[in-house]
């Protein structure tokens, strides 16, 4: 059971009253890209052990998407923050490079 | 105009906590962004009231304004007045990015009444119940077993619900269920 925090309505709820959303931090090839951008970035989608970004919706309350960084291993959730950013804010890398030292943000193609 | 009937008129449940279904309770969905004035000034006057800080109502007389999320509000009212609220939004909201809609229909509201209400209210909730994390003021949008609802207390004893009325029923067995004698927990003492 996860316990997340929803960064518009600062509430942290278990994750029943959540829905996910898939990976987050992707680049979107919509139409006119080609076929092979467009299959990836439909299917070939991160599977990490480990850090892990992930999009998140508050379907029970506040009704908004956001992304919460969190280790697939241990469970631990390094925080949640709102989806209108290209890249995590510096405090959630900060925190993940403190527990996994040497770990640093990648490009998500 | 046809008359108006809510969900199950008259239904209610004594159990270790007794159940009812409200009735017609006018309800107002608000959208827009309550950080902007338009929106703060506009519920003030036409609701009376200031926008009530996240997770929690405010209330005057028969008028509560509960907070759904950062861009939306709702208006509670009795059901008679609510088209006329709409009416005061547009008129105080024109030309503004905002949405107001006469939702009073398309809810219904029950109440659970007496001492063990935290429980049987935690017995279906995702919600911390204790005294110290719940107190009256609080408004909470959740899940209720498989079904949205939100909820808030008027007082120690009293606690209403709102759900969509396509699952009145549904939420009215809920709450018969969780308050059936018998099946008292006394986790809050």
């Amino acid at each position: 059971m996860l316990k997340l925090t929803c960064p518009y309505s600062g509430i942290t709820a278990e994750e029943t009253e959540f829905t996910p959303g898939g990976e987050a931090h992707l680049k979107r090839f919509g139409p006119g890209s080609s076929d092979d951008d467009f299959s990836t970035y439909l299917f070939a989608k991160v599977n990490p052990k480990g850090v892990h970004f992930e999009r998140w919706r508050h379907t029970y309350g506040s009704g908004k998407w956001f992304i919460v960084a969190r280790d697939t291993v241990t469970l631990e959730v390094y925080g949640s923050y709102p989806a209108q950013t290209t890249e995590p804010p510096q405090w959630i890398k900060d925190k993940i490079a403190a527990k996994h030292p040497g770990w640093t943000w990648r490009e998500f193609s | 105009m046809s008359e108006a009937v809510s969900a199950l008129p008259g239904a209610s449940y004594d159990g270790y906590v007794s159940v009812r279904e409200v009735g017609l309770q006018g309800m107002v969905t608000l959208r827009g962004d309550h950080a902007t004035a338009p929106i703060t000034s506009a519920v003030k006057k036409v609701a009376g009231v200031e926008v009530p800080e996240a997770w929690r109502m405010s209330a005057k007389g028969h008028i509560g304004v509960a907070w759904m999320s950062p861009d939306e509000l709702m208006v509670m009212g009795p059901y008679a007045d609510a088209p006329a609220t709409v009416a005061a939004f547009e008129k105080a909201l024109k030309g503004n990015h905002f949405l107001a809609v006469n939702v009073s229909d398309a809810r219904a509201v029950f109440e659970i009444s007496g001492a063990a209400v935290r429980e049987v209210m935690a017995k279906l909730v995702p919600v911390d119940m204790s005294t110290q994390a719940f107190v009256p003021g609080q408004f909470r949008r959740t899940r209720m077993a498989q079904v949205a609802a939100a909820f808030w207390m008027l007082d120690e004893e009293t606690i209403r619900i709102v759900c969509f009325r396509s699952v009145a029923e549904y939420v009215f067995g809920l709450l018969k269920d969780a308050a059936e004698p018998g099946s008292e927990v006394g986790f809050f003492g």
